[in-house]
């Protein structure tokens, strides 16, 4: 069954074609991964699943439901938790704060109750501090809960944008890029954490990613896309073969 | 060498972090209540001063601070809060009422502004809010039957379930008055940033586009922000009009609120302590400048005392952009690991927040 459907999805800047008419399906609890050269498209289509751009064509639904004109705040409402290419975390706080922001969707006290602290208030966050020490416990971030990000390696912050997504408890997870920049080892983890979380969490999982050794290792399907367009759908390896996919990447053969 | 074992999530969760420094909180309050008996009226007087602004200063906190909207225009919520606080006085509305309600004035009219507000951030939001801060000068003139215009108006003693509190009669009670607003202001202050709100605030703050991710409401949580700081910058000013007794246009100028700005950048940008320090050094340092200056017979040279205190709240900048409370944490921190501090323990976290860059 498929959990996230784009039908037709196009994005225009002014005379340019970012993604043009595009349709997939991610199925429940699979790997989906889209590949392709710089400005293929990929990122904008997360930025249209997320609701930051406005689409110009096509519907996007996400179990059963259209979310192709919400507000991009409600998105995680519907599941959908992300990360970002460029590491998008809050410098200032602690590795906790920042997961614990992962868990705003699922407040329950207002603004009245939390100037008082009432007794519901500290209740709701035991619980989500919980919920936290799960992905912590997860992704091993045990060593880092307290420290502040400004001073974290890279590789750390990258994880702990994985947990802040997941904190949120989402269905469909959408990952930009999680491997760049990482060592082999980190690359190596980041796999066995997609593979947990597909197999022992149940999530589904939307991938964009560079790493050919990470896709091949963790997709259940890849869709290849050049210039906005789709260009190939299928297994990793059918894939990997399909001639259109290796003319994207390194160019027509001249004819002798 | 003292370290501290958590046990629970309340460890976290509570204000303080063990017993030792919930004793030093209480004790704090403790004395600052029993000020009045130890110190003479003319230094309460001062202490009043550094409290009325330390509360204007947790209202600019809030949204410069943590929600990193500069605004340079804040002393306008100050006048609103004042002139709201006058006008009801004169009417002969009780304090319990007129208080809360020259707040949620300031409030209000924070909010009207941040609607407009909501399109801008860094270098630009800081320009709206420095017109806004001179236009509200005019404003204050044009609006003369409410507020006196040029000649400027004035308050009565509050009357508080029968007690007179003035300012002159009863120094006192007013201290114990702006005291006890300053505390609960900064427990409810403390309060949001341990829960949900407060921690979208700084998420805003630091990173918008993943704070939008998360599912939080850009315009919704700076309009809160916008609210809760101009509610809080008005009980301020509510105070500094009893405090002044007759007051005109010239207690908000445009300096004003650039001193208030000062004032949370030099106490630590993003903390409640900051607020504190920063409304100690804007209310004390002067005084103590001229103290000195006196003790070594120097006659007044214009200029003089204000040049010194510029150069050093440009030396704590530069040699501590988070401020006073940097360096207190940092005192803090090496008396915790004495003798095992080393030097070049905190070189790494010279950063400046994001409310100060251009962005």
């Amino acid at each position: 069954m498929s959990l996230l459907v784009a039908e037709n999805l196009t994005k225009y800047f002014g005379g340019v074609r970012a993604v043009d008419d595009v349709s997939f399906e991610v199925n429940e609890g699979e790997v989906f991964t889209i590949v392709g050269p710089n400005g293929a498209g990929k990122s904008t289509i997360f930025n249209l699943i997320s609701r930051f751009y406005d689409t110009s064509n096509g519907k996007i639904v996400m179990d059963g439901k259209d979310i192709t004109r919400i507000r991009p705040d409600e998105v995680i409402t519907h599941g959908i938790a992300r990360t970002f290419q460029n590491i998008e975390l809050f410098d200032h706080s602690t590795v906790l704060a920042n997961l614990l922001v992962g868990r705003h969707s699922r407040r329950r006290s207002n603004i009245l109750q939390s100037l008082l602290f009432l007794p519901s208030v500290r209740a709701e966050e035991r619980q989500h501090r919980l919920a936290v020490e799960e992905v912590i416990e997860f992704l091993d971030l045990h060593a880092y809960r307290d420290k502040m990000i400004a001073g974290l390696p890279y590789g750390v912050r990258k994880v702990v944008e994985i947990g802040r997504a997941l904190a949120c408890g989402p269905k469909l997870l959408l990952l930009d890029e999680p491997a760049s920049g990482l060592s082999v080892e980190e690359t190596q983890d980041v796999a066995y954490w997609i593979e947990d979380m597909q197999k022992d969490m149940g999530l589904t999982i939307l991938m964009v990613e560079h790493d050919m050794s990470l896709v091949n290792q963790v997709s259940s399907r890849v869709m290849a896309m050049a210039d906005g367009k789709t260009i190939a759908t299928g297994s990793p390896a059918e894939v990997q073969a399909h001639p259109k996919v290796i003319e994207a990447y390194l160019g027509i053969e001249e004819a002798a | 060498m003292r370290f501290q074992q958590k046990t629970a999530y309340d460890d976290d969760i509570n204000l303080y972090e063990d017993r030792y420094q919930a004793f030093w909180y209480i004790a704090l309050v403790g004395v600052a209540a029993a000020l009045p008996f130890l110190v003479s009226s003319y230094f309460l007087g001062e202490v009043v001063n550094v409290l009325i602004l330390a509360i204007a200063g947790m209202g600019l906190m809030v949204l410069a601070g943590h929600t990193g909207q500069a605004s340079l225009g804040h002393a306008a919520f100050l006048a609103c809060g004042a002139y709201m606080e006058a006008w009801l006085n004169n009417k002969g509305v009780p304090f319990l009422i007129s208080f809360p309600v020259a707040g949620l004035f300031a409030g209000v009219v924070g909010v009207l502004i941040a609607i407009p507000a909501l399109k801008m951030s860094g270098i630009y939001l800081a320009i709206a809010t420095l017109a806004v801060g001179i236009v509200a000068e005019d404003v204050i003139v044009l609006l003369e039957p409410y507020t006196g215009g040029i000649g400027g108006t004035f308050v009565n003693a509050i009357n508080l379930f029968g007690v007179e509190i003035d300012r002159y009669a009863n120094p006192s009670a007013f201290y114990w008055l702006c005291l006890g607003v300053a505390v609960v202001v900064a427990l409810g202050y403390a309060n949001l940033l341990r829960s949900a709100t407060g921690r979208a605030f700084v998420a805003i703050r630091d990173s918008e586009v993943s704070a939008r991710a998360m599912g939080i409401n850009i315009a919704r949580t700076k309009m809160m922000a916008f609210f809760l700081s101009c509610f809080v910058t008005g009980l301020s000013g509510a105070l500094m009009a009893h405090f002044l007794g007759a007051f005109n246009y010239e207690a908000f100028l445009i300096t004003v609120s650039i001193q208030l700005l000062l004032m949370i950048v030099v106490g630590g940008m993003g903390s409640i302590h900051g607020a504190f320090f920063g409304a100690m050094v804007i209310g004390f340092l002067p005084q103590i400048i001229t103290l000195i200056r006196q003790q070594v017979s120097m006659t007044a040279v214009p200029g003089l005392d204000t040049g010194v205190f510029a150069v050093i709240l440009v030396a704590i900048i530069i040699i501590e952009p988070l401020g006073l409370y940097g360096q207190w944490i940092k005192t803090r921190i090496w008396w915790q690991l004495f003798p095992m501090a080393r030097r070049d323990m905190f070189r790494r976290q010279k950063s400046y927040l994001k409310t100060e860059r251009m962005r």
